[in-house]
């Protein structure tokens, strides 16, 4: 049914830290390790080791540089499906494929229903569906629903791939439907922003921008003083002048 | 965005398709023999279904294709499917009906009438509600698709008239060329007012990093094109935009008004006027899908 549900009370997603990323592409790989083995249909590459390899993928990290002069900054920037609540890609599609789920506002593809007309990925502002060039149906992030409910995965693996991999804790997942999980807070905190929000999809997902650089409060420390050696005095004087001499 | 053939044939031909037979529910073309019912019959009901068959063709899975009929209540793909069946099963019996002698009543003419024009809505509403393409969201995108329709199909109503040795009347060939030109118009206004269209959006308010000054790309997240940019950001359009634009507007406007106005009652040159529309109108619709950018491009630095 690609009619949106009514708004659910419990809204999962990401909140990624762009303050922390160093774009490893840690969460890219094991995305896709996660998304080939798991349900459905793999996550396909084509000409995988030719002359021009392509493929589907769920999470890519752009690199910016935003700012000018000494102030400029290098921002790592992972994109994956930001679950909108006004997910415009579940209205378009003619089959009832592209859905939202009521109990949890993941927004999956049935891939057995999936007619692969590309509308829904026409219809993302933000490039988180990608067809599959094996496969012919739509993919897009899970949220690894596959995942986060799988009894048979020790406690500390049940949440999204990206997640669990991440080395440097920058991207969390939670509840941003709750005003008091750990994710809201901390987009409350931090004024966690949307992307794109004059498209209207009001995205689940939530983005933290990079912490305001610290001013530079002292002079700081010379180097090159700290690198230059002292003049030595008394024995060490001497045995520095004996060993010259000896050449 | 990439241009699909079978697309830009679907949208053309039943375009055409629906055009002509708007003009026969109401009677512009006397039809009095059964042979030039089956005729013309065969001949409209195979442009719509022709181009509706093309457009599956780039589907992933085309053998699902039944399953787009199911979400008519948010999907504008959807409603244009429906609407089609419906359409093509009411011309099947106003044909049948026809055919046998009989007289469709007005009020079903009417309601066919309008079932049409709302179908070739639809078509132009898969395009024109997408938020993502600032060039396709804009009110004139439908007026242009209906316009054409109407265009189209007036002149292949002369054509078929020509060909079924049935007069012309002056005032007919004139409203054609009004239509033509008025169509043309539109797309003209089309071009300049939705072609300009800022993107909505910038790389500063797709990356959120605005804040911190001007953002540029540093490093792309993947080597080679990827689905999203082969799907998005086609490129081979804008170079030759100009010079393609000219080759739609004399194929598919100046050529078939000429035509129109100096031998507005030849069969052949009716026939040729009507196949010069339609490879304008292929030239039209390739540009429609090619010059069209998609705002996830901005992601990938480029200008909006």
């Amino acid at each position: 049914m690609t009619m949106l549900p009514e708004a659910s009370a419990i809204k999962l997603g990401l909140v990624i830290d762009l303050d922390i990323c160093v774009g490893c592409q840690a969460c890219v790989v094991n995305c896709k390790e996660w998304n080939t083995a798991g349900y459905g249909a793999p996550l396909a590459d084509s000409d995988a080791y030719g002359e021009a390899p392509s493929g589907a993928w769920l999470n890519r990290v752009h690199a910016y540089e935003a700012g000018d002069g000494a102030d400029s900054r290098t921002v790592h920037f992972p994109k994956s499906c930001l679950h909108c609540e006004e997910a415009p890609c579940v209205t378009v599609c003619p089959t009832g494929a592209s859905f939202k789920r009521a109990e949890d506002g993941i927004v999956l593809v049935n891939e057995d229903w999936c007619i692969g007309c590309g509308l829904c990925a026409w219809s993302c502002p933000y490039g988180a569906r990608e067809l599959d060039p094996a496969e012919g149906v739509m993919k897009k992030c899970t949220l690894c629903v596959d995942r986060i409910y799988n009894d048979n995965l020790p406690e500390e693996d049940r949440v999204p791939a990206c997640v669990r991999t991440c080395p440097t804790n920058a991207r969390h997942f939670g509840d941003l439907g709750d005003p008091n999980s750990e994710v809201s807070l901390m987009v409350a905190a931090r004024d966690g922003i949307d992307l794109m929000p004059e498209q209207g999809t009001r995205p689940v997902n939530k983005y933290l921008p990079p912490r305001p650089r610290r001013a530079a409060d002292e002079t700081p420390v010379s180097l090159v003083a700290m690198a230059e050696a002292d003049t030595p005095k008394g024995f060490w004087k001497w045995v520095d002048s004996t060993l010259d001499r000896l050449g | 965005m990439r241009p699909a053939w079978s697309i830009i044939f679907f949208t053309t031909i039943s375009g055409l398709g629906l055009g002509l037979a708007g003009w026969i529910v109401i009677g512009l073309l006397p039809l009095m023999t059964p042979a030039s019912v089956m005729g013309v019959g065969i001949a409209t009901l195979a442009l719509i279904g022709v181009g509706l068959i093309s457009s599956t063709f780039h589907l992933g899975h085309p053998e699902r294709a039944w399953r787009a009929l199911s979400q008519w209540r948010s999907s504008w793909l959807s409603r244009e499917g429906v609407l089609a069946v419906i359409v093509m099963a009411g011309l099947a019996g106003w044909f049948a009906t026809a055919y046998g002698g009989g007289r469709v009543p007005f009020w079903a003419n009417l309601v066919l009438l309008l079932l049409i024009y709302v179908t070739v809505y639809a078509t132009s509403m898969i395009y024109a509600s997408l938020k993502t393409v600032a060039r396709w969201h804009h009110p004139l995108t439908p007026v242009c698709y209906l316009m054409f329709a109407a265009a189209g199909g007036l002149l292949a109503v002369l054509a078929l008239l020509a060909i079924l040795r049935l007069p012309i009347t002056a005032a007919l060939a004139q409203a054609a060329i009004v239509l033509m030109l008025s169509a043309w118009g539109v797309k003209l206004a089309w071009w300049r007012v939705a072609g300009m269209a800022p993107q909505a959006g910038s790389i500063e308010s797709a990356t959120g990093l605005g804040a911190l000054g001007a953002v540029r790309p540093l490093m792309p997240p993947h080597t080679e094109e990827n689905y999203l940019q082969h799907e998005m950001g086609f490129v081979v359009a804008r170079r030759h935009a100009d010079k393609l634009r000219m080759i739609a507007l004399l194929l598919g406007g100046g050529l078939p008004v000429l035509i129109l106005v100096l031998a507005p009652a030849s069969a052949g040159a009716l026939a040729v006027a009507v196949l010069a529309h339609v490879v304008g109108m292929f030239v039209e619709r390739w540009l429609f899908f090619a010059e069209a950018k998609h705002v996830v491009t901005l992601y990938y630095g480029e200008a909006a």
